[in-house]
């Protein structure tokens, strides 16, 4: 049994940064805007994250790599919902773009192409009656609190989504713009914002990875967890519930990944396929049924052309 | 009574053309006002002043008497003029509440009391008879409940004038019938109706006056108990309109289309064929009357190699088409005037010349290896703009900013191009006007009596019984019964439409 909490436990670690990420693209998906620059998008929030951690301690990290978020999704907005720039071209773009600025910037402030000084993480907690539950001590106790705040967007997210005047606009600009538009309620800003939340989110989830997860930042270690993100997302149907079961499907297979490269029973590098080839199969197996935003990818301009 | 709305010399050019000139009127409290014209003749950019999506190069307008500037759509509702959209601008995923209160959702702090707007919605039904499952997904509902839903919305925002656009081109006869019931007691409560339609015979029977353009000119306004469908379409074309077709005797020739025992197997989105046979020969019309998605799309999309089927054969011109892919196909002799004109007949973005020559591009009169003759297709573009009559500003202009009627053209002129033996019709007139519909009817006429076989499909039963020399009713996926037209009642062929008769075609 506490073998078992352990290995939840793990899974939980692993799910919250694919976690968060996907709720940040729903906001953006359900706006209209694909963003597959995700990953790009938390690769800057583990990198400032780390920074900031080292200079301004653990809050100021995640503050800056938030905000460094949300000026890459700013960077995505422009293109594509002022320019009109196909979607996956700039998302794309965004990815290289983040890759080397991280580079550059690494190199210009820590000294090091590829790795940051070890940084220290935020207090962990305790949740309170839960962990006087021995059963439950993995998962209850010594955990980040980034792990509580990810579980509460999912509430959250579905709240905003679901009650308040923005959610509903924000998801009428997502399915039929023109009628949106037609009522009165602004597509521009609110596909503005709906990116821009997704970079927040993106990059809160990095510097979870990289100022709780490794305490360092490391070139790479997003190792696709952004692209993950968006499967989850879309395996989840653009829902914060479902992306929260399919994040932890995801966290899961990382976790139990992990433990049998432990093991050393099947080589490694097979084993450390199993999330990806986990999201290619639920992306081929669910996506057909999936309902994606009727207008995803599609910019929007009152003239039609 | 008193003008609710009025409009003085409005005016609205494009590049190329002029789309208003100097339009004027009026309409009044209490009033179904209908515009009528043939598409293209400017009602669309006019509704589209009204409501501020376009202001207008000249003229005012004036709501209640006074002067006044619509600086977008939010704005006009905010003055009391709401549009009902002929594509209903409506969000599927949203039940019917969330559509109706999307962008007025009256909620300080930003949260939505759902049950609140429920019940305004609920006493809004209820004053104005309107039947409607508030929370039904509105993806799920009926077109006419859509419809109510749209009407709704507007009525939800305080509009005091309302303007439906083309509203009965997506509806049953019976939910005409319910709209117009619905329309009769707005008018009652005061509201002021603007009705767009160039369906005559709904426009005569829905209102009070009527305002006919032409060409972007108002040529008059009549009121509807003192004109006739006759008038009203002098005055919409210009010139007067033969409802009734000429259609001489021709001799009949070789078998130019034989199906035989078409099978293909059901699945979710495809209806099944069951043992159809078909013939037609070189002169005449065989039209297929039935309700549609009986198999009608299934069969003309076996014609033409866009489905395998399972069984029997397809003969065109003695030979099978059987492997071939459709360019093979329209190769041997066939010209395809598809269903959906924005799918499959035209590629919308791309320029009237391109669309012209779309499929014909590999002959060698219009290109030689990577080769395009530009100019000789540009000029043989303009050549059929003239012959076939499609107004527009440029051949240079994408496809997508002609109208319905004039894309339509565009189709029938390349597909009469290469001179086809075989024509498969399928739904040509939806959508059209009557100017449009006449042309189109006229064409097909002419190619029968050329020495064409035509295959007609049409949800429009009149259509079918004037055009075709023979008819075939086609129901779940088989022809129950082929007649000549005058040898059946109406009433019977309803029958047999509706599956009630049980009879084998007549190959």
């Amino acid at each position: 049994m506490g073998d078992i909490m352990e290995m939840l436990a793990s899974a939980l670690r692993m799910t919250i940064p694919v976690l968060i990420t996907a709720l940040g693209a729903i906001f953006s998906e359900r706006s209209g805007v694909t963003n597959i620059g995700l990953e790009g998008m938390m690769m800057t929030g583990a990198f400032w994250g780390a920074y900031g951690a080292l200079h301004y301690g653990p809050v100021g990290g995640f503050l800056l790599a938030i905000a460094m978020g949300m000026l890459v999704a700013l960077i995505h907005a422009v293109v594509t919902v002022t320019y009109r720039v196909d979607q996956i071209v700039s998302g794309v773009a965004i990815n290289i773009l983040a890759y080397g600025l991280a580079r550059f910037f690494s190199i210009a402030l820590f000294g090091m192409a590829t790795t940051s000084p070890s940084v220290e993480g935020l207090p962990k907690i305790d949740i309170p009656v839960l962990k006087n539950i021995s059963v439950l001590k993995p998962i209850a106790t010594d955990i980040s609190p980034i792990i509580i705040l990810g579980i509460l967007l999912v509430f959250v997210t579905y709240w905003v989504l679901e009650k308040t005047v923005f959610g509903l606009r924000l998801k009428a600009v997502g399915e039929n713009p023109l009628a949106a538009d037609t009522l009165g309620v602004k597509v521009i800003p609110y596909r503005y914002i709906g990116v821009i939340i997704s970079g927040a989110f993106a990059g809160l989830a990095g510097a979870y990875l990289s100022i709780e997860h490794t305490h360092m930042y490391v070139e790479g270690m997003t190792q696709g967890k952004g692209f993950i993100a968006l499967a989850a997302m879309i395996f989840g149907n653009w829902m914060p519930y479902g992306s929260f079961w399919a994040s932890f499907l995801f966290g899961f297979a990382e976790a139990i990944s992990m433990r049998v490269v432990q093991s050393k029973v099947v080589p490694y590098q097979f084993i450390k396929m199993i999330p990806y080839v986990l999201t290619l199969l639920v992306l081929a197996g669910v996506v057909r049924k999936a309902q994606p935003p009727a207008s995803v990818g599609i910019p929007y301009s009152r003239e039609g052309d | 009574m008193e003008k609710v709305l009025e409009l003085k010399g409005i005016t609205k050019r494009f590049p190329g053309l002029v789309a208003n000139d100097n339009i004027s009127f009026d309409a009044l409290r209490g009033e179904v006002h209908a515009l009528v014209g043939e598409n293209g003749a400017g009602k669309s950019t006019l509704m589209k002043i009204i409501t501020g999506l376009y202001q207008p190069d000249e003229g005012e307008m004036f709501l209640k008497g006074e002067k006044v500037k619509i600086n977008g759509p939010r704005d006009a509702i905010a003055k009391g003029i709401g549009m009902v959209h002929q594509h209903f601008m409506l969000i599927n995923r949203f039940n019917v509440v969330q559509n109706i209160i999307l962008g007025y959702e009256n909620s300080p702090g930003g949260v939505i009391d759902f049950d609140k707007a429920k019940k305004k919605v609920e006493e809004l039904c209820e004053l104005y008879d309107f039947k409607l499952d508030l929370n039904a997904q509105v993806g799920d509902l009926s077109v006419g409940h859509q419809q109510r839903v749209e009407i709704l919305k507007v009525l939800y925002r305080g509009a005091e004038i309302l303007i439906l656009d083309e509203p009965t081109a997506v509806l049953t006869p019976q939910e005409v019938k319910e709209l117009f019931v619905n329309l009769r007691k707005l008018k009652q409560e005061g509201k002021t109706i603007l009705f767009i339609s160039h369906k005559l015979d709904e426009v005569l029977e829905i209102s009070d006056r009527i305002t006919v353009l032409r060409r972007g000119k108002v040529i008059g306004t009549v009121k509807a108990s003192e004109t006739s469908k006759k008038q009203l379409a002098e005055m919409m074309v210009g010139r007067p309109v033969l409802f009734r077709l000429e259609k001489p005797i021709v001799k009949t020739g070789d078998v130019i289309l034989e199906v035989r025992n078409l099978k293909v197997k059901g699945s979710i989105d495809r209806h099944q064929l069951n043992n159809l046979s078909l013939s037609i020969r070189a002169g005449e019309i065989y039209g297929i009357a039935g309700v549609e998605g009986n198999g009608q799309r299934e069969l003309v999309e076996a014609i033409m190699g866009l489905l395998p089927y399972d069984g029997g054969e397809i003969l065109i011109k003695g030979k099978s088409n059987k492997g071939l892919d459709t360019r093979a196909i329209r190769e041997t002799g066939v010209g395809y005037i598809p269903e959906d004109r924005h799918q499959r007949g035209l590629v919308l973005p791309m320029t009237v010349w391109e669309n012209m020559v779309l499929g014909l591009e590999r002959k060698p009169e219009y290109s030689r290896w990577w080769k395009l003759f530009r100019d000789k297709i540009k000029s043989l573009t303009s050549k059929k703009v003239e012959e076939f009559d499609i107004r527009l500003g440029s051949i240079e202009l994408a496809i997508r900013n002609l109208s319905g009627g004039n894309q339509q053209k565009v189709i029938l002129a390349r597909e009469l191009s290469y001179e086809p033996d075989l024509i498969i019709a399928a739904q040509p007139v939806r959508g059209l006007d009557i100017g449009a519909i006449e042309f189109v009817h006229k064409k097909l006429i002419e190619a029968r009596n050329n020495g064409k076989a035509v295959l007609l499909i049409s949800a429009d039963l009149e259509e079918v019984l004037s055009l075709s020399d023979r008819v075939g009713i086609m129901y779940n996926g088989e022809i129950v019964k082929e007649f000549v037209p005058g040898e059946l009642e109406l009433e019977e062929i309803g029958q047999y439409m509706l599956g009630a008769h049980k009879e084998v075609g007549v190959g």
